[in-house]
C-alpha cells in the first residue's frame, strides 16, 4: 500500500514515458526504445495500481488469471498476424479499447464506492457525467470498430450502407444521449445509464456503415481518437492522470491521422463522415460507355520496358495489399538493381487502407526505408523518371484530380506518374478505382496495362527480367 | 476560494493535448501504422480502472456485478496491451536501412 500522492506521481511518470513512446516513432531509429518505453510506463501503471488497492483479496488471483488470459491472446494474435490484416487488426484493437472503457464505466456504476465516488444513488454530479461520456464514447468506438473491421475483413461488403433520413435518425439520436444524461445525472436512475449506453452502441454502427471502403484510413482513424477520448473520460472519472495524459495523446493522434488522410484525399472530415461516397451509384454514372484503345502487354514487353530504364519509381497501392505481391515486388527491384537501374518507391498518404500501410509491407519484404518516400519528396522526381511502375493504386494517380473540376477526386494531391516516359499499370481490369472514376492514363499513349494478379505478374517479370 | 481539483486534472488533459498534437505532426508518415498500434496500446492503461474494478469487495464476495465488468474489462485490456505492443514490435523490427552497396 502507497500513498496516494506517491501513486500520482508514478501515473504521472507512466504518462511521460508514453509520451516519449509517441516521440520515439519520429524516426525508425529511436522507434524501437520509443516501443520500450512504452512498455515500461504501462509495467509502471499496472504495478501502482496494484500496491494502491489496500486490502488485497483472493481475486488478486482472478486479476492475475485474467491478465494472463487477455496477455497470451494478445501475444498469440501479435505473431500470428499476417502484415497485410494489420488494418483490421487494428481496428479490431480499438474495439476493444472501446468495450473496455465502457466495462469499467459501468462497473463503476454499480460500486462507486471502490472509486470514491460517493455510493449508488448518489454519485457524484461531475463523475456522473464523466463517466457518461467515458461509456457513451467507449461504446459508439466499439460498434464503430466492429463495423470497420468487418468491411476491412471483406465479411461486409465495403461499399457504403445508405438509407433515406440516415442524417436525421443519427442527429435524434446523438441528441438523445445528452438528454438521457441529464435524465441520469437529475435522477441517478440505473434505467437512463443503460439506454444511454444501449443507443451509444447503435451510433456506432450507424456512423461507419454509410462510409465506403476507400475512406478507411479516415474511418480507423478517427476511431483510433474516439478511443483516446473514451480513455480520457475514463480517467476523469477514475481521477488518474495516466489515463487522462494517455487519452488525450492517443486522442489528438488519432484526429491527426484523419486530418492528414483527409487532406490526401482533399476532402473535408465531414464529408467522409457523411459517408456515401465511392458507391455503386457513382460507379455507374461516371463510366464512359465508348470503349477507348488501351495498350496492353505481357511480362515480357513490361520486363524489356523496365530493363531498358535507367531510373524507376515504384507506385504501390492496395492492390499490392490485396495480392501480397510485396516481396515478389522486392524481388523484381533487385533484379533491376542488379542492372544498374535506380528504383525508389513513391507512397501516397491515402495508399491502402490505414495510414502508413504501405510503409509496413514494404519494410516486412526488407525494403529499405529510405528508398520509400512520400508525395512531397518524390513527387518532382517523376519528370525525370524512365519508367512508373503502378502496382496496385490507381485513383492516386489519375491526372483527372488536377484537370476536372466535375470529378468527384478533383483536387486530390496525386503522384504526377503520367509525367514518366512510360507507365506500366498492373492491374486486374480496367474497371475504375474505389472513387469510382474512370483513370484516362489507362488510354495514353505512353501507358502499358498488365492485367494480371499483382503477385503474378511481378514474378513473371522477374524471370524475364 | 479553492480551486476545484477537476479544474487541475482538465488543465492536464489540455496540455496533454498540445503535447500530443506537436508530439504526433512530429511523427514520420512512415511510422504511421505503428502510430496507431502503439497508440491503441497505450490506450490500454484503462486496466488500471479495471483492476481497481476487479479488487474492489464491499460485500465481501468477490464476483458481485460490478466484479466480473472489471474481470471481462481486465480481459480485453491486457489483449490490446500485449497484442499492442508486440505488433508494433514486430512492425518496427522490420524497418530498415540500406545494408548493401548503394546500387
Amino acid at each position: 500500500m502507497i500513498s496516494a500522492n506517491l501513486s500520482a506521481i508514478f501515473y504521472l511518470i507512466s504518462g511521460i514515458l508514453f509520451i516519449l513512446a509517441l516521440r520515439g516513432l519520429s524516426s525508425p531509429e529511436t522507434s524501437r526504445q520509443g516501443n520500450f518505453f512504452g512498455i515500461l510506463g504501462m509495467i509502471i501503471a499496472i504495478t501502482v495500481t496494484f500496491l494502491t488497492v489496500d486490502n488485497l483479496s483472493t481475486a488478486i488471483n482472478y486479476v492475475l488469471l485474467f491478465l494472463v488470459i487477455g496477455g497470451a491472446i494478445g501475444a498469440f494474435i501479435a505473431f500470428k498476424i499476417p502484415m497485410t490484416a494489420m488494418p483490421e487488426l487494428v481496428a479490431g484493437f480499438h474495439s476493444l479499447v472501446g468495450l473496455a472503457a465502457v466495462f469499467v464505466a459501468i462497473s463503476a456504476f454499480l460500486n462507486p464506492q471502490a472509486f470514491n465516488l460517493g455510493s449508488p444513488g448518489d454519485i457524484k454530479l461531475a463523475s456522473l457525467i464523466e463517466m457518461s461520456i467515458g461509456a457513451a464514447v467507449g461504446a459508439i468506438t466499439f460498434s464503430g470498430s466492429i463495423i470497420a473491421f468487418l468491411k476491412l475483413r471483406g465479411i461486409m461488403s465495403g461499399s457504403p450502407i445508405t438509407f433515406i433520413g440516415q442524417h436525421f435518425v443519427n442527429l435524434v439520436l446523438g441528441i438523445s444521449i445528452f438528454v438521457l444524461i441529464y435524465y441520469l445525472c437529475t435522477t441517478q436512475s440505473e434505467s437512463f445509464f443503460w439506454s444511454m449506453i444501449a443507443i451509444s452502441f447503435l451510433i456506432g454502427v450507424l456512423l461507419i456503415i454509410p462510409i465506403g471502403g476507400a475512406d478507411m484510413p479516415v474511418v480507423i482513424s478517427m476511431l483510433n481518437s474516439y478511443s483516446g477520448w473514451a480513455a480520457a473520460g475514463i480517467g476523469f472519472t477514475l481521477e488518474n492522470t495516466a489515463l487522462i495524459i494517455t487519452g488525450a495523446l492517443v486522442g489528438s493522434s488519432g484526429a491527426i491521422l484523419s486530418y492528414i488522410m483527409c487532406k490526401g484525399m482533399n476532402r473535408s472530415f465531414f464529408s467522409v463522415i457523411l459517408g456515401g461516397f465511392g458507391g455503386d451509384s457513382t460507379t455507374g454514372k461516371e463510366k464512359k460507355k465508348d470503349q477507348k484503345p488501351v495498350k496492353s502487354g505481357n511480362a515480357e514487353d513490361a520486363a524489356f520496358l523496365l530493363k531498358n530504364a535507367s531510373s524507376v519509381i515504384i507506385v504501390p497501392g492496395y492492390g499490392m495489399a490485396v495480392a501480397q505481391a510485396q516481396h515478389a515486388l522486392r524481388e523484381m527491384v533487385d533484379a533491376l538493381k542488379k542492372n544498374d537501374i535506380k528504383v525508389s518507391y513513391a507512397v501516397h498518404p491515402v495508399a491502402g487502407r490505414m495510414p502508413g500501410h504501405m510503409n509496413v509491407l514494404l519494410a516486412e519484404a526488407n525494403v529499405p526505408y529510405d528508398e520509400v518516400f512520400e508525395l512531397d519528396d518524390i513527387n518532382n522526381d517523376f519528370a525525370n523518371t524512365d519508367v512508373a511502375f503502378v502496382i496496385g493504386a490507381n485513383d492516386v494517380t489519375n491526372p483527372v484530380a488536377k484537370t476536372d473540376p466535375q470529378s468527384p477526386i478533383y483536387g486530390m494531391p496525386i503522384l504526377d506518374v503520367e509525367k514518366c516516359k512510360s507507365v506500366l499499370f498492373v492491374k486486374r481490369s480496367l474497371s475504375p478505382g474505389y472513387a469510382g472514376v474512370d483513370n484516362e492514363l489507362f488510354y495514353r499513349e505512353n501507358t502499358l496495362m498488365l492485367f494480371a494478379d499483382a503477385k503474378k505478374m511481378t514474378e513473371d517479370i522477374v524471370k524475364n527480367i | 476560494m479553492e480551486i476545484d481539483p477537476f479544474i487541475f486534472r482538465f488543465s492536464i488533459f489540455i496540455l496533454s493535448i498540445f503535447v500530443g498534437y506537436y508530439v504526433v505532426w512530429s511523427v514520420t508518415p512512415s511510422l504511421h501504422t505503428p502510430l496507431m498500434s502503439v497508440t491503441n496500446a497505450i490506450s490500454s492503461v484503462i486496466i488500471v480502472g479495471a483492476i481497481i474494478a476487479a479488487l474492489a469487495s464491499s460485500s465481501g464476495n468477490i464476483f458481485e456485478t460490478s466484479n466480473i465488468f472489471g474481470f471481462l474489462a481486465i480481459v480485453l485490456a491486457a489483449v490490446n496491451i500485449f497484442g499492442g505492443f508486440l505488433v508494433t514490435q514486430r512492425m518496427l523490427q522490420m524497418y530498415k536501412k540500406k545494408k548493401k552497396d548503394k546500387k
